[in-house]
């Protein structure tokens, strides 16, 4: 506990810095909002007018005081080309980036560690080969290319897949909300329909991006495997007659574990912002398209809390993994 | 009743990427029931690859090429991996050198040794702890309940090594291997952890291979020694023998290069070698003092949460804990053309005050003066950049680890003399450095070479070529031949012996060895928890110690020649007699 309270006093300077930073770097983005809120048409005249009401004339410091005194109350500003809050728009997409990715980190962990292990184990076999094609052909094609090729295959012709269009079949009510995760809402409302019918979009993007992800995971996994199965205490494990199995997994593989559990954070991460392709594909509401689409249309306010959810996600995300770490490995639990 | 481990013809076969190569040729090995064998050789000599063949945990790019092994009549060659795998550590264990390294980190050592019971059925569930607890205290580890839960990282070397053993010895096997056991161990930790091998194996009659590189260790453990030379067995006889009589012309040289009481630094190296021209250069003000340490401390805070944290969080640690103090009020002198040897063991200072005099780390309290400045009043930080820099250089202990591995042998030795030397030129700096190599006996054809493509002896040269580049009038030899053969390691000392008297240095000698020291060293001083314990000219201090401590690190040290076994036979004999003289 006390451990984690220290860790939690060390996150107020880095919270800091990601309100200045998301503040400062919308400011200095190209391209004028008031002039696109006007409109193509507008005079000089309305978009100074604009841009007054918008609060935009006055100096930074004081825009910067206005902008934290909004976030202190909740308050991100609304997206100008919805006219919703900002904080409801990413009360509702967030949860469905974050289902996509994570469904994908755990399709891409159930394959690509235990490939990866195994690899290690029979280094240069053929399974160890074939890990390296699979993991190669997977970051080497787009994602926007495979989630075609799903939707192709087992949508159009084999029919196996849902249409791809969004989160759920138009026809089914949706849960509940309490985690804002389809599959678990519906299963906490025990509609296990939905459940079904939930997984079933899921299961195409998902596989999708897990296949682009597969790659570092296994290729991290087997490094780490090969590290540590060259180690010492391996080599006692074996010379004291335990099973392969025991000093494979619970020996070698616990501790191979930390720099997999880096790797599982990066692609967490570098998934949750970097899947507007897979989005964009499979119409899924996530965030990265929100963004994308704010930041086309210099609309300052949703780039701002998209920013800021990104990064208290990575922060709430870079504690997990140091605690995790501290569960892994003693000696970090001491200096922590 | 046959041998209970006979190896025959084992020849063991590597594939490295320039083609195959033997590691181990042809060798014959027999260990009966009890009995003790050492297998003795310096690095390279197959005598680890033998003991790893005999257990089949060799790696993956080796293979047991020819021969046969058997144990108690089966045919281990012959055996399958699962048959193979219940024998290890049930009836053939292992104990390897680096204990911290050999335990799981990350797991508490008590399950570690529970693994090993429960694998081969000896424990169950219900009675693995009480086992497992009971396993600890034979090893003689306190308060074994509460060891039973601690990771390697919570115990000491001498502990990781005692958990490492019982861990070993869980199953009671009927052979033990012990490779290097003790490398890397204090002498008094070493001799508490070979007498409980000793102690446990007799007991249950247990055989044991010894392989170390340490003939004295050989000699006081073994009933018999098998000496090994690049893969082959040259020499095989009882151990007395083998110290009193050595056959083999190898390990005859073996024998002359161990450092032991009564040795001197010219008798270590190999018969029939021309002397060097003794000349004591004259030294520019011989015996005057150069270094003066005085009232040296340097403290460490504890470890913990800095006063800020507490501060801020509350509670926390109390500040009671006063700062280790890991030097503590030191005070010497060296003169100039004298060496001082400074010994203790692991955690007693003396790297620490080395790093205080070299002005690598700033003392706590306390005053460096080396000639008639004051050294110690310059900031660790800005001492690179001052004049006095040149005037103190320092040999490391790891020869491969304190050479840049891409920088050849020249570039390293010309470092120090582009940095502070004021050398201009290509040319200048080669021909500097060529006379330096030439100096310590480096082939200049090596000087273009990195470190990796050098062997250990040769590695040590650029580092002492390096060290003198700048004729400093002090150098610092931290335990300058721990990582080398004693072959080597004969030559190396012998080479900085030539070295300081011709070109006139001191030396402060680093060492844990008391017997390298005495050859080296004019005067001697024994640290304990940093305080001095005992202080005097080399021979004074080990012929006639004052102190108990000195008494007892002596006496911990193995003694090779006076004869293995007769040691071994009067020791049993006292046991007969008086049971509390063990």
């Amino acid at each position: 506990m006390r451990t984690l309270a220290r860790r939690l006093v060390t996150i107020v300077p880095t919270l800091f810095g990601v309100v200045i930073v998301t503040f400062l770097l919308t400011r200095v983005l190209p391209g004028d909002p008031a002039a696109y809120f006007a409109g193509p048409t507008a005079d000089q005249a309305s978009i100074e007018q604009i841009r007054t009401a918008l609060g935009l004339d006055r100096p930074l410091p004081v825009q910067f005081a206005a902008y934290v005194r909004d976030l202190a109350t909740g308050n991100l500003g609304n997206a100008l080309s919805t006219g919703q809050p900002v904080l409801s728009e990413l009360a509702t997409r967030l949860p469905a980036s974050a289902e996509l990715t994570l469904g994908a980190l755990i399709l891409s962990m159930a394959v690509a560690i235990p490939l990866g292990i195994l690899a290690a184990v029979r280094e240069g076999s053929l399974i160890d080969h074939a890990c390296r094609v699979v993991t190669t052909a997977g970051v080497s094609l787009p994602v926007f290319f495979t989630g075609l090729l799903f939707v192709y295959l087992f949508y159009y012709l084999l029919g196996w897949a849902p249409a791809p269009v969004g989160r759920l079949d138009v026809y089914l009510s949706e849960p509940p909300r309490i985690t804002g995760f389809l599959t678990l809402d519906s299963l906490l409302a025990g509609d296990l329909e939905v459940v079904r019918a939930a997984l079933a979009q899921l299961a195409l993007p998902a596989a999708t991006l897990a296949l682009f992800s597969l790659a570092p995971i296994a290729r991290m996994t087997r490094a780490s495997m090969l590290s540590v199965l060259s180690s010492e205490f391996v080599r006692t494990a074996r010379a004291a007659g335990l099973k392969p199995r025991t000093v494979v997994l619970t020996y070698a593989f616990r501790n191979a574990m930390l720099p997999v559990v880096t790797t599982l954070g990066m692609v967490f991460s570098f998934l949750l912002g970097a899947n507007v392709l897979v989005e964009k594909v499979f119409a899924w509401p996530g965030i990265g398209s929100f963004a994308v689409e704010a930041l086309i249309q210099s609309d300052y306010a949703p780039v701002q809390g998209f920013v800021l959810a990104m990064a208290l996600l990575y922060v709430a995300l870079n504690l997990a993994i140091d605690l995790i770490y501290g569960l892994i490995d003693p000696r970090v639990r001491l200096d922590a | 009743m046959g041998a209970l481990l006979d190896v025959k013809g084992l020849t063991v076969e590597f594939a490295t990427r320039r083609g195959t190569v033997q590691a181990v040729k042809r060798v014959d090995l027999e260990v009966a029931r009890g009995e003790t064998v050492g297998i003795v050789g310096e690095s390279g000599s197959g005598k680890s690859v033998t003991s790893y063949a005999v257990m089949r945990i060799l790696d993956r790019a080796g293979r047991i090429a020819d021969g046969s092994v058997a144990f108690s009549g089966l045919d281990l060659r012959a055996a399958d991996e699962r048959g193979m795998s219940d024998l290890r550590g049930r009836e053939i264990s292992m104990i390897f050198q680096n204990p911290r390294m050999a335990l799981n980190p990350i797991r508490k050592v008590g399950r570690q040794i529970e693994d090993v019971l429960r694998r081969h059925a000896i424990a169950g569930s219900m009675d693995a702890r009480a086992r497992t607890i009971a396993m600890l205290e034979q090893v003689r580890i306190a308060n074994p309940e509460e060891r039973y839960h601690a990771y390697p990282f919570e115990l000491s070397g001498g502990m990781c090594q005692r958990i490492v053993i019982a861990l070993a010895l869980a199953c009671r096997p009927q052979l033990l291997i012990a490779d290097e056991p003790t490398t890397g161990l204090d002498v008094t930790t070493q001799k508490a952890v070979m007498d409980l091998v000793t102690e446990l194996t007799r007991a249950r009659g247990m055989a044991t291979i010894l392989i170390t590189h340490d003939l004295g260790l050989a000699a006081t453990y073994c009933d018999r020694v098998v000496v090994m030379r690049q893969g082959e067995v040259v020499e095989t006889a009882p151990a007395a023998q083998v110290f009193a009589a050595p056959q083999d012309p190898y390990t005859r040289r073996l024998m002359r290069a161990t450092p032991r009481p009564g040795a001197t630094l010219r008798g270590l190296l190999p018969e029939g070698t021309p002397a060097p021209p003794a000349m004591r250069a004259p030294v520019a003000g011989a015996g005057a003092p150069l270094l003066r340490v005085e009232g040296l401390v340097k403290e460490y805070p504890r470890q913990g949460t800095s006063r800020t944290w507490r501060q801020i969080l509350g509670g926390g640690a109390p500040a009671d804990a006063a700062p280790f103090r890991a030097v503590d009020g030191l005070s010497f002198e060296i003169r100039r053309g004298e060496s001082l040897g400074l010994v203790g063991e692991s955690g007693c200072g003396k790297s620490t005050t080395s790093m205080m005099v070299m002005r690598l780390t700033d003392p706590t309290a306390g005053r460096i003066v080396l000639g008639e400045d004051d050294i110690g009043a310059i900031p660790a930080r800005r001492f690179a950049a001052s004049p006095h820099r040149r005037r103190i250089q320092m040999v490391f202990q790891d020869p491969t680890d304190s050479l840049n591995p891409r920088f050849t042998a020249l570039r390293a030795i010309a470092d120090p003399l582009m940095r502070m030397g004021g050398l201009k030129g290509r040319d200048a700096i080669r021909a500097r450095c060529e006379a330096l190599a030439e100096l310590v006996g480096l082939p200049l054809d090596l000087l273009d070479r990195f470190p990796h493509q050098l062997s250990g002896g040769q590695k040590a040269r650029v580092g002492i070529a390096r060290a003198i580049a700048l004729e400093p009038e002090l150098v610092i030899l931290d335990e300058p031949t721990a990582a080398l053969d004693v072959s080597v390691q004969a030559v190396v000392l012998n080479l900085l012996e030539d070295l300081k008297s011709k070109l006139g240095m001191s030396y402060l000698f680093v060492s844990h060895d008391l017997h390298v020291v005495r050859l080296l060293c004019d005067r001697v001083i024994v640290m304990r928890q940093g305080r001095i314990v005992e202080a005097g000219s080399a021979e004074a201090v080990l012929e006639a110690p004052q102190a108990a401590y000195t008494r007892e690190l002596i006496a911990a040290i193995p003694h090779p020649p006076a004869g293995g076994k007769a040691v071994r036979a009067s020791e049993s004999v006292a046991d007969a007699r008086d049971p509390s003289a063990g």
